[in-house]
């Protein structure tokens, strides 16, 4: 089992741990609930080091990164990322990740902790005769998340760069603590929030650093347990959930990473076939009756069975059991489902997604 | 962590108070604290017969789904309906307004399989 540079530091925090995707991580620190709230109204801190991270250098680095990705690499600009799908041959999602442009000839992949090895793989076999040089850099990059409203003000005392200026899904390579990170305006929450990658040599001291100058601000280290009910309410889709291998990302709800118009690219053929044809697809749904659904149960439309929950959980800002399904037939969005809830079906509605909506600037 | 004196304690951390023939069950300190933050509770029926050792009823925290073991048989006379609406009780207040069903006991030889405190004390911190 893998454990990142902090693992002493949760276990000081007296952290529940638990097996993450090959990882000992913190679930949580108090409860998840507690941590869910700090993280809307104050600020959270998430230790992702488990996370994955790719270089990708060379004169045909775009061409490269392009030919495997849906969404199209020439919408970045250098500074700037953004969310993407890594398909296969049958339209089917790899992986999902972040593309940050470091410069015209640099790109940093940002891929899930449970897919690094399988990713890295994937991207060597593609490489061919590209120009480029393929790094997985991810043991020694440190991932920090500060996420909430106050993630700003909190960060804005370790930097000498005017945070304000930074928009969403833009980066920059500055010094936080003396210590030169890149520091991007994204997350997994639905809040505000920055993502910290830097040397992993420096992990503890920039994490007890955040905790100690957000201590005023009221923040807090987060579990893995609270980052799954904020992506839930997000809506945001977690690889092995919603995505998988075997579901291509229209079907998945993330049909807006996949820019058809753009040149050839690794299951582009088999997306062009999918996209509009295929009736699977992820739905988000509330409990009517009181229930907390999981993954796995089975979901019914009136005696049929259409589907199953792919997330779900009680949220603690609506106060409801909500999720996401994987639906074989489309169900109009107010139409009234069952959750299979250990032998009984509870009443659910089809709702629009997302549950909460993205409270940054 | 808290363990009441003069109650039964089962292995699978159900306390249950003797009164009469009544017991009364709820899950201990230790539990409520493993669970973390309680936010559904499936209560047992009232009028079904529990069954010492097997499920009676459900717990689920954000993260995690445990079944509630009757530490005694018998008929359930009385559940405690607060938790559908305030599941957090549980949490608040395990040893009282947490409790979750009555029984009629039916075999009072099978409250000697339960723990005293001081034991079941021990049992936690061997935890």
């Amino acid at each position: 089992m893998k454990r990142t540079p902090l693992y002493d530091e949760h276990l000081k925090l007296k952290a529940r741990i638990v097996e993450f995707g090959g990882w000992e991580m913190p679930v949580f620190y108090t409860n998840v609930i507690d941590e869910h709230k700090t993280t809307r109204t104050k600020a959270g801190l998430f230790d992702i080091c488990h996370m994955g991270e790719f270089i990708v250098r060379g004169k045909q680095a775009a061409e490269f990164v392009q030919c495997i990705i849906t969404n199209d690499i020439n919408k970045l600009t250098e500074g700037k990322a953004f969310y993407t799908a890594m398909c296969n041959e049958q339209g089917g999602v790899v992986d999902d990740l972040f593309v940050y442009k470091m410069s015209e000839s640099e790109f940093m992949l940002v891929v899930n902790a449970g897919n690094i090895e399988k990713d890295f793989l994937w991207l060597k076999k593609h490489i061919n005769s590209y120009d480029v040089e393929l790094k997985d850099v991810s043991e020694r990059t440190a991932k920090l998340d500060l996420q909430g409203p106050n993630s700003e003000a909190i960060l804005q005392k370790m930097v000498n760069y005017d945070l304000s200026r930074l928009e969403r899904f833009h980066f920059v390579k500055i010094k936080v603590d003396g210590i030169l990170a890149t520091v991007s305006r994204t997350g997994y929450t639905g809040e505000d929030g920055f993502e910290l990658y830097f040397d992993s040599a420096h992990a503890k001291e920039i994490w007890n650093s955040i905790l100690l100058k957000g201590k005023e601000l009221g923040i807090k280290p987060i579990g893995l347990g609270a980052r799954d009910t904020l992506r839930i309410e997000a809506c945001y889709s977690l690889y092995g959930h919603e995505l998988s291998e075997g579901l291509s990302p229209f079907e998945a709800g993330t049909g807006f990473v996949v820019k058809l118009d753009k040149p050839a690219f690794v299951g582009k053929a088999a997306l062009e076939r999918i996209k509009d044809k295929s009736s699977r697809n992820i739905v988000a749904f509330e409990m009517i009756d009181k229930g907390v659904p999981r993954q796995g149960y089975e979901v019914f439309f009136g005696e049929e069975r259409v589907g199953a929950v792919t997330s779900g959980t009680m949220s603690p800002t609506l106060q409801k059991g909500l999720g996401l399904a994987l639906m074989d037939v489309n169900v109009l969005l107010g139409s009234e489902i069952l959750i299979n809830i250990r032998h009984k079906l509870y009443k659910a509605k089809i709702v629009k997604r997302p549950f909460y909506s993205y409270k940054g600037g | 962590m808290k363990v009441v004196e003069g109650l039964k304690y089962s292995k699978d951390h159900e306390w249950v108070k003797v009164e009469g023939g009544i017991a009364t069950i709820g899950v201990s300190d230790f539990a409520q604290q493993q669970l973390t933050d309680v936010v559904f509770v499936e209560l047992p029926e009232k009028g079904k017969q529990a069954e010492q050792g097997k499920t009676m009823g459900v717990i689920e925290s954000v993260k995690s789904v445990s079944d509630v073991f009757a530490p005694v048989s018998g008929e359930i006379i009385e559940v405690n309906t607060k938790l559908s609406d305030s599941p957090e009780l549980i949490n608040n207040d395990p040893y009282g307004e947490g409790w979750i069903a009555k029984v009629k006991i039916k075999d009072k030889a099978e409250l000697d399989s339960l723990l005293g405190h001081e034991e079941y004390a021990k049992t936690c911190e061997s935890h």
